[in-house]
């Protein structure tokens, strides 16, 4: 049986010199919470959950890249001051950033032992100019072709990959598409009844639409 | 002796142009090495890379010495499509996956969804999600073994019975869901429509021909010397690696580990029915036709003892609403045993009423990690057969 998320914390940091691994909670019903895992000692980490006996994840199941930018959440909070002598409870708002990074989560599994899912997550530094994240597959092949989707999509640089070049966009291009942040070319063809979306790109192309409903 | 090849697939850090690079030729068993080697592009437009699929193969002589596969022909972001639009707006759109067996993928997500928000399909859904799923698997498997014999130079004939033979499946598809291959027919918690009058009798029937079809099928095959010769032993895939390299469904399976999902998860209502799973030995590309054969046969177990049970009741949970759907902020991972592997969805929820992220796990893509492992060495017709046997479905490779 897979020990628990916090005695599997535990396992790692004992297991992994320098390992800081933070539990990422999920209180959806799927109850699958994660263990965000420090890049340097990512490989290390993967290393020791293929190769240890009770856990054996031999089989790296899915890799996926999520995008997150940089987000700014207001929040109320209450707080007590001091206004003209007397103590009041004051509302406040205070802003709250959340720095922008790259993540990937890796969905471990054993074929072995029939478990899992482990569930990992690793994050760049930030999404301009340290992308960098470790290879993985050296420990397990099945990363190579989706560490080079998350590298065509993303822009994620694995460190240690073989052939780390582009997989579905063509090797020309120079953006990556699944990050939250890029415009698609304006790709306009003319449509005799535009509408919704393609109404207003029409109205770019052809200003004499305007105040028309495109039909 | 050290051949120079212009390799035009690929420049540094993903930039275009061409360079150069060297490979050391193999071998010839005397020693001496073979002649110049000869860089092939297979495809985009190819009749056996079934579909815009390429392989960039090195060949010495009729050997293969490198094979690089290259995808996105066909690449139109799905997943960022499914960003932009809402969760069951996706729904229809997963049919175009793996066009072949569009039910499985539309239960791959309903399951994933609800994972992630706790909707529990009814009795009979969970039964119909179970035939269905299972008649995919049989058309799928029949196709597939038809394309990997039209690859052989067999034309027509097993291409054509498999073919007759799907399109009743797809008649029982076209009743019940109003499309024979974009179904678009389960919803988070259930299914869309209910079994029109007389469905299960149509299908008991397909059921009870079905024997008899594959039958005649291993009857012209099984010891067909032709289809022996050419796959005995080629392509063979080693256990360690095909779990290592994340291979799954009946291409791992060729290679003697047991693992299926309906086994291991026990996903649906799998638990509740007696059928096996059939393990290869060699992991060559006979064990991956035999494998087929046989998982047929153990669907047409699992129909039969499914179909007459079937208990009236909802078809889909009374919580589930169509309008304004957000499920809680939180992330699932859900998988199904599809029929070319492990078919998994992954979603992100921020509570909005679409997804943060939406991710296919397309098993077709991984399988072909290990592609050119099983081609170095053999002929480059032994190649498109390896291909043939793997089970790609463009549009899940590219999405």
């Amino acid at each position: 049986m897979l020990p628990g998320i916090d005695q599997l914390k535990a396992k790692i940091e004992a297991a992994v010199p320098n390992a800081r691994i933070e539990i990422i909670p999920n209180d959806t019903p799927a109850a699958q919470p994660s263990l965000l895992v420090n890049r340097d000692t990512l490989l290390g980490t993967a290393r020791f959950l293929r190769d240890d006996p009770e856990l054996r994840l031999d089989y790296a199941s899915n890799l996926t890249g999520v995008d997150w930018p940089e987000l700014v959440t207001k929040e109320k909070v209450k707080v007590k001051k001091i206004v003209e002598g007397i103590e009041k409870e004051v509302e406040e708002t205070i802003e709250k950033n959340r720095p922008a990074y790259l993540e990937v989560v890796y969905h471990l599994y054993s074929m072995a032992l029939k478990h899992g899912p482990v569930i990992i997550r690793a994050r760049t530094d930030n999404r301009t100019d340290d992308t960098h994240l470790p290879s993985l597959t050296p420990v397990w092949r099945a990363a190579e072709f989706q560490e080079r989707e998350i590298y065509d999509l993303y822009g994620v640089i694995f460190d240690g990959h073989p052939d780390l070049r582009r997989i579905l966009m063509w090797d020309e291009f120079t953006e990556f598409p699944m990050r939250k942040d890029y415009v698609e070319p304006d790709d306009y063809e003319y449509e005799p009844t535009p509408h919704d979306d393609v109404l207003a790109k029409t109205k770019c192309h052809w200003p004499s639409m305007e105040g028309t409903t495109g039909r | 002796m050290i051949s120079e090849v212009k390799e035009h697939f690929h420049g540094e850090n993903g930039g275009g142009g061409t360079m150069t690079y060297h490979v050391e030729p193999k071998k010839a068993q005397d020693g001496a090495p073979q002649g110049d080697l000869l860089e092939v592009s297979m495809g985009p437009h190819h009749p056996s890379t079934h579909g815009v699929f390429r392989m960039d193969v090195v060949l010495d002589g009729e050997q293969v010495v490198k094979l690089k596969p290259v995808f996105g022909y066909l690449h139109r972001n799905h997943e960022k499509i499914g960003e932009n639009t809402t969760y069951l707006g996706s729904m229809p759109y997963t049919d175009r996956l793996d066009y072949f067996s569009s039910m499985t993928n539309n239960w791959a997500y309903a399951l994933t969804i609800e994972k992630l928000t706790g909707l529990q399909a009814p009795e009979r859904a969970e039964y119909i999600r179970v035939i269905t799923a299972e008649l995919t698997r049989l058309q799928n498997h029949t196709c597939l073994i038809g394309f990997l014999l039209q690859d052989m130079g067999a034309l027509g004939t097993p291409l054509m019975y498999a073919f007759r033979e799907r399109e009743r499946i797809l008649d029982l598809f076209e009743s019940l869901s109003g499309a024979r291959m974009m179904c678009n027919y389960m919803r988070f918690g259930g299914c869309r429509v209910d079994l029109p009058a007389g469905w299960i009798e149509e299908a008991l029937l397909v059921v009870e021909n079905y024997p008899r079809f594959l039958d005649e099928f291993e009857r012209l095959l099984n010891e067909n010397e032709i289809l022996i010769a050419r796959t005995r032993g080629v392509g063979v895939l080693k256990p360690d690696l095909a779990v290592n390299a994340g291979v799954t469904g009946p291409m791992l399976r060729a290679t003697g580990v047991n693992y299926d999902l309906r086994k291991v998860d026990k996903y649906g209502i799998y638990e509740r029915f007696d059928f096996r799973v059939p393990l290869g030995e060699h992991g060559d590309v006979y064990d991956r036709y035999m494998i087929r054969v046989l998982e047929m046969r153990e669907s047409l177990k699992i129909l039969e003892q499914a179909l007459p049970n079937i208990p009236e009741g909802p078809i889909i949970d009374p919580k589930y609403k169509v309008r304004n759907f957000k499920p809680k902020a939180g992330e699932a991972y859900g998988r199904i045993e599809g029929p070319k592997g492990e078919l998994g969805f992954y979603v992100i929820s921020d509570g909005s009423t679409n997804p943060y992220r939406y991710r296919v796990r397309p098993p077709s893509l991984i399988n072909l990690t290990i592609l050119e492992d099983m081609c170095l060495g053999q002929t480059i017709a032994d190649a498109v057969i390896i291909l043939g046997s793997v089970d790609i479905v463009l549009g899940e490779v590219d999405r």
